[in-house]
């Protein structure tokens, strides 16, 4: 860690003034990431502005049905409250599918969508990592790579974005709501995080300066038609090696939307909206979800040590696929997938 | 003359828990003092090779930095090998921190910064620049398997493997039944919770007082006293509360080099704590490769028992531990092949990890013998029944006690064992294959030699003190237990005095010796009490007790009296006031016997039943039912003694399931270092443990009758689920921990 100077934001011009005069300055929500990097060594902030007293953490129902959530609500208050979790169960149950209660309750909606990758080769400085260091390398290809992405990735970074919120965000379309020096604007959730291309250091498409000020629940169809996912290394509090977020509007037994996002396998939050309209009008059932595991991952491809996900994915997959058509998601709090 | 048990075998919480628990315990790192400074080491990053410059000016200019060491301007120490080496070390070259320009290991320490903050400290020492010129590593015990070697140097005579018996491989070639199977387990850190961290509080006249993390404040003690040729008067070594160490903290680490090296330059008190990263480049549980061959007769009984091991070792020292020899002793054959060998890497040395070896070699033969129960279609604890060792063949001695028939029998009991069908793939529930497997266990009761004073004062009240350590096990409460059992007293009436280096001497706390070693000093010191306190009673005029014999008084009620008949005696205070004695201390020593133990083999045995659950499509396993039964002589405990076993059946299941070390063997060093990306068990994968004590009795072991229970508990767990993995997917695993990925790939065996 590096000495830095602290500053506390009243508001949230205040956070975007401060932000656009010093282009090292870090905002702080929960911590439960920066300060991990800046321990690390791995992000090196002159300044950090705390942004906890925003008045970001409000949940309000909108006219039309959609739900806005305040950047600063803790993961916590957002997967408890009770309107999301009626209507936007999906979310809630990928919220509490991660990490555990104390880190839930210090991160922040904002923060979530902005934590950076698990490569162990980014937390280690002594390392080359194109998106720590770019045009350092890419350690993770050829080496320790069990986590990494099979989907989307290439020569510059295979790594994956963490999240487990984010897949349910990538599933129920949601939008993200930004301010920055120039005012305010939407970004498509699909549109928020990237692949690495031959950027990787740049992990979404926030510009400079910009802060996420709340994100947009549109109304959904889906009931109880959805799933959240998730495969890890041990029962709880780990990072998912693959997750599914997957929610099917069904009309007398045919597909009407469907909307499969996958956690683990891509350096963002992995939705294929091509793919899922292929598959409009078809019949649920078993031989469907094949098929559907099949398509999603054309062209995944391996680095060695995680080629298993390859398989795990089209697996998790199809479970997922049958909860979702049969209205039994699974229930975070047992351990047995269902 | 003792007294029948009233505390002892009762379960009884720890008398430092509600320190513990409300934070008034201090560890090693929790001992302030004003204007003390404090330290932070630098770790190398890259595994061989050597420093070619080191550029520490901006760290040294960083504000409140005081000064930054290397192996440039490191202060002389010892320079002969031997003053470096502690109670416990290894056949070698111990490790001398900042010793020279060369790299022997990932995370090898290469500076460490002294300032006035912790945070000053640590931030300057990122600003170190180190200009390496690296070497190529050798990491992978498998590219490694063609430079094994029997350890020259023998680390102590049991870890040499016995001379063949019979012919095995005869034997093998013969029999009708057979099986032959590789065994590859992954390297695994200790990550005990308290951080390793060293305070030296030093004086003017040069005195230090230093809190240590260590199993062992003698072991430390005298380390520091060689290496810097220091008065050992001078120096007092302490570590009363010590957060889990199993085996980690048996040897020196260089935190405590450190702080003494800086202290005595610096003429300061200083701190140095290590971070969670480090944990991962001090000893760890070596990488192995095993294998083992079983042959049977067509009844099941053991023709052949041939097991092979290798294990990893650092280029600077041969660690070496006891994984093969187990399969000579742990069931009866006549042609039994050990072979014991280690392999250099360019790693730190590993070191002694909760039943070091066991819990390696252990695995190899509990999955072998469950192979072979399922090549002789046999029940798996049927085989184990049929090839009941009663003696120990190895040695060629017979058992202290042996009541491992029970922990099968009341181990099946409780878990209902008989209901299994031996087919695999037989229980199913909804998504899961459901398996049960089960495996024995097996560790050495060992005594080693303590000592302990033990004082009774006027009010009745005692004093125990001895130099052993409590690395969260409950010393200090079955000590407190036996003292009060031996006088009467509550417990609250006895006060513990350990962990310190001026104390009665005592070896490390490892190898569960502890409880049947220090125990009986303080047991046999508390005897010597009594026996001085009839003598002065026996001297005063008209003494009840003046024709009485030690062995026919005890304490009971404040009285010393006949044991025959209670009302014949008097009063310790009065004894004591006539005698005109403020209280009586008596010193005791103890050993192994070994006269008996020229006849009789001591070991703790277990038996281990798990059930599992299998997703196969998605290669999830959980473990959802483990039943620990244990032998091991006396429990003092109860309660502690649970305690241990469940913390060993939780690392086991680590063991099996999620302890990895993950290293990149293009740069030797190890990437998941840190208890986010390095799994142990969380709280969702340990479900219902259920723990047995079976009653044992035991005069030989050790004069309590206490066998040791510190590592038993972890022995044949991992085999045990692995066992249950095969019977619930049919899938055989021997590659650990098993991982997701390996369920999904396996394929089914039968
Ligand atoms: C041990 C461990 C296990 C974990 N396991 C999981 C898991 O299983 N699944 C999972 O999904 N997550 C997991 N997490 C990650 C956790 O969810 C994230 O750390 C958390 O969501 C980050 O939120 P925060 O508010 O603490 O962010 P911070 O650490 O405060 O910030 C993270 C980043 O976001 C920026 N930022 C924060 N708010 C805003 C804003 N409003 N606008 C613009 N920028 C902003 C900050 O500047 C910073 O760069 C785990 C974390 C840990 C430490
Ligand atoms: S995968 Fe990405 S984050 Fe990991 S080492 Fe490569 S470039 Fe760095």
């Amino acid at each position: 860690m590096r000495p830095f100077s602290f500053n506390r934001a009243e508001t949230v011009k205040e956070a975007i003034a401060a932000l656009a005069q010093n282009p090292d300055a870090k905002l702080l929500a929960g911590g439960t990431n920066l300060i991990d990097l800046m321990k690390y060594e791995v992000t090196h902030p002159g300044m950090i502005i705390d942004i906890n007293r925003l008045p970001l953490k409000e949940i309000t129902d909108l006219p039309d049905g959609a739900l806005r959530i305040g950047a600063l609500a803790s993961n916590s208050a957002v997967a408890y409250d009770e309107r999301v979790k009626a209507r936007f169960p999906l979310l809630s149950s990928a919220i509490l599918a991660g990490a555990s209660p104390q880190l839930r309750n210090a991160a922040t909606t904002g923060g979530n969508l902005l934590q950076r990758t698990r490569c162990y080769y980014f937390y280690d400085t002594a390392a080359p990592c194109n998106k720590r260091a770019p045009g350092s390398g890419c350690s993770a290809i050829g080496g320790v790579n069990r986590i990494h992405a099979i989907l989307g990735a290439n020569p510059a970074c295979i790594a994956v974005h963490p999240s487990d919120m984010c897949v349910a965000l990538a599933a129920l379309d949601t939008v993200v709501e930004v301010e920055g020096p120039q005012g305010a604007r939407e970004i498509a959730f699909l549109d928020f995080h990237r692949l690495a291309g031959d950027e990787p250091q740049r992990d979404n498409t926030l510009q400079t300066g910009e802060i996420i000020t709340g994100l947009r629940l549109p109304p959904n169809p889906f009931g109880q038609n959805h799933t959240y996912l998730k495969i890890r290394d041990r029962l709880s509090y780990a990072f998912a090696l693959v997750s599914v977020a997957a929610a099917i509007e069904i009309d007398k037994g045919r597909i009407i939307d469907l909307r499969v996002a996958l956690g683990g396998v891509a350096h963002k939050p992995w939705r294929d909206t091509l793919a899922e309209r292929e598959f409009a009008d078809r019949a649920i059932g078993e031989s469907t979800f094949r098929e559907i595991a099949e398509r999603l991952l054309i062209g995944a491809k391996g680095q060695g040590q995680n080629d298993f996900k390859i398989s795990l994915a089209r697996n998790a997959i199809i479970r997922a696929l049958r909860q979702a058509a049969a209205g039994t998601p699974q229930d975070q709090t047992v351990k047995a997938i269902q | 003359m003792l007294n029948p048990s009233k505390v002892v075998g009762v379960p009884t919480a720890r008398i430092d828990g509600p320190l513990k628990v409300s934070g008034c315990a201090p560890y090693a790192a929790e001992h302030y003092e004003p204007f003390m400074l404090f330290g932070y080491v630098l770790p190398a990053t890259i595994a061989t090779g050597r420093i070619l410059a080191i550029d520490a000016t901006d760290a040294e200019r960083f504000g409140g930095v005081i000064k930054v060491y290397t192996h440039e301007n490191r202060p002389d120490t010892a320079w002969r090998d031997s003053k470096w080496k502690d109670e416990v070390a290894l056949p070698g070259h111990p490790l001398r921190p900042l010793e020279s320009d060369r790299i022997l290991f990932d995370g090898q320490p290469v500076a460490f910064v002294v300032a006035e903050t912790f945070e000053a400290a640590r931030d300057a020492a990122a600003l170190i620049k180190i200009h390496y010129a690296a070497a190529r590593p050798h990491t992978d015990l498998r590219n490694e398997l063609s430079n094994r070697y029997a350890p020259p140097v023998p680390r102590m005579k049991q870890l040499v493997p016995p001379p063949p018996r019979g012919d095995a491989e005869k034997a093998f070639k013969e029999a009708p039944h057979r099986i032959s199977s590789d065994y590859e387990m992954s390297g695994e850190y200790h990550n005990p919770m308290e951080l390793f961290a060293t305070t030296v509080l030093w004086k003017k006249d040069g005195e230090l007082t230093i809190h240590d993390k260590t199993q062992g404040s003698q072991n430390s003690h005298e380390y520091i006293c060689q290496v810097f040729g220091l008065d050992p008067d001078k120096v007092v070594v302490k570590n009363a509360f010590v957060g889990g160490a199993f085996g980690q903290a048996l040897r020196p680490k260089h935190q405590l080099f450190f702080a003494v090296m800086a202290s005595l330059d610096l003429k300061r008190s200083i701190k140095a704590e290590m971070s969670r990263r480090e944990m991962f480049y001090l000893t760890w549980r070596p990488s192995s490769f095993q294998t083992v061959s079983l042959a049977a007769d067509e009844e099941g009984r053991l023709t052949a028992v041939m097991h092979d091991a290798v294990h990893a070792t650092s280029r600077y020292e041969d660690y070496q531990e006891n994984v093969a020899n187990w399969s000579a002793l742990a069931y009866k054959c006549d042609n039994v092949k050990i072979s014991y060998e280690i392999a250099k890497l360019d790693v730190s040395t590993p070191g002694d990890m909760r039943a070091p070896g066991a819990a390696t070699g252990v695995t190899a033969l509990e999955t072998a013998m469950d192979e072979l129960a399922y090549v002789c279609g046999i029940d798996p604890l049927e085989l184990r029944v049929k090839n009941f060792a009663h003696r120990d063949q190895m040695q060629d001695k017979e058992f202290t006690s042996k009541a491992l028939h029970a922990c099968f029998r009341e181990g099946a009991a409780r878990f209902g064992w008989s209901r299994r069908s031996l087919e695999p793939r037989s229980m199913r529930e909804g998504h899961e294959l459901i398996g049960w497997g089960m495996a024995s266990g097996i560790w050495e009761a060992t005594m080693s030699p303590a000592e302990a004073n033990v004082r009774l004062s006027g009010d009745g009240k005692v004093t125990v003190s001895a130099a052993a350590s409590d690395i969260g096990t409950g010393t200090y409460t079955i000590l407190a237990q036996l003292s009060a059992d031996a006088f009467d007293i509550p417990l609250r009436d006895v006060t513990v005095r350990i962990a310190e280096s001026t104390l009665p001497k005592t070896g490390v706390q490892g190898g569960s010796w502890t409880a049947a070693s220090t125990g009986s000093a303080v047991q046999a010191a508390s005897k010597a009490v009594i026996a001085t306190l009839l003598k002065h009673a026996q001297k005063l005029e008209t003494s009840p007790l003046a024709k009485a014999k030690v062995e026919q008084v005890e304490i009971a009620d404040g009285r010393l009296v006949l044991e025959a008949n209670h009302q014949i005696g008097m009063p310790v205070s009065e004894i004591m006031e006539r005698a005109g004695l403020s209280g009586i201390e008596e010193h005791a020593k103890v050993g192994p016997d070994m006269m008996t133990m020229r006849k009789f083999a001591a070991y703790t045995h277990s038996a281990v039943f798990v059930e599992v659950r299998v997703d196969v499509e998605l290669g999830v396993v959980r473990v959802t039912r483990v039943v620990s039964a244990i032998a091991a002589g006396r429990i003092l405990n109860p309660k502690t003694a649970r305690s241990q076993i469940l913390g060993g059946v939780v690392m086991g299941i680590g063991s099996a399931l999620h302890e990895e070390g993950m290293v990149d063997h293009r740069t030797g060093r190890i990437m998941n270092h840190n208890i986010a990306e390095y799994h142990v068990p969380a709280h969702a994968d340990i479900e219902d443990i259920d723990v047995i004590f079976v009653d044992e009795d035991d005069d030989k072991a050790s004069p309590i009758g206490v066998k040791g229970l510190g590592e038993i508990g972890i022995v044949g767990v991992a085999a045990a689920v692995s066992n249950a993995i095969f019977h619930a997917t049919g899938k055989r695993i021997r590659s650990f921990p098993i991982t997701l990925d390996k369920i999904l790939t396996e394929r089914t065996d039968q």
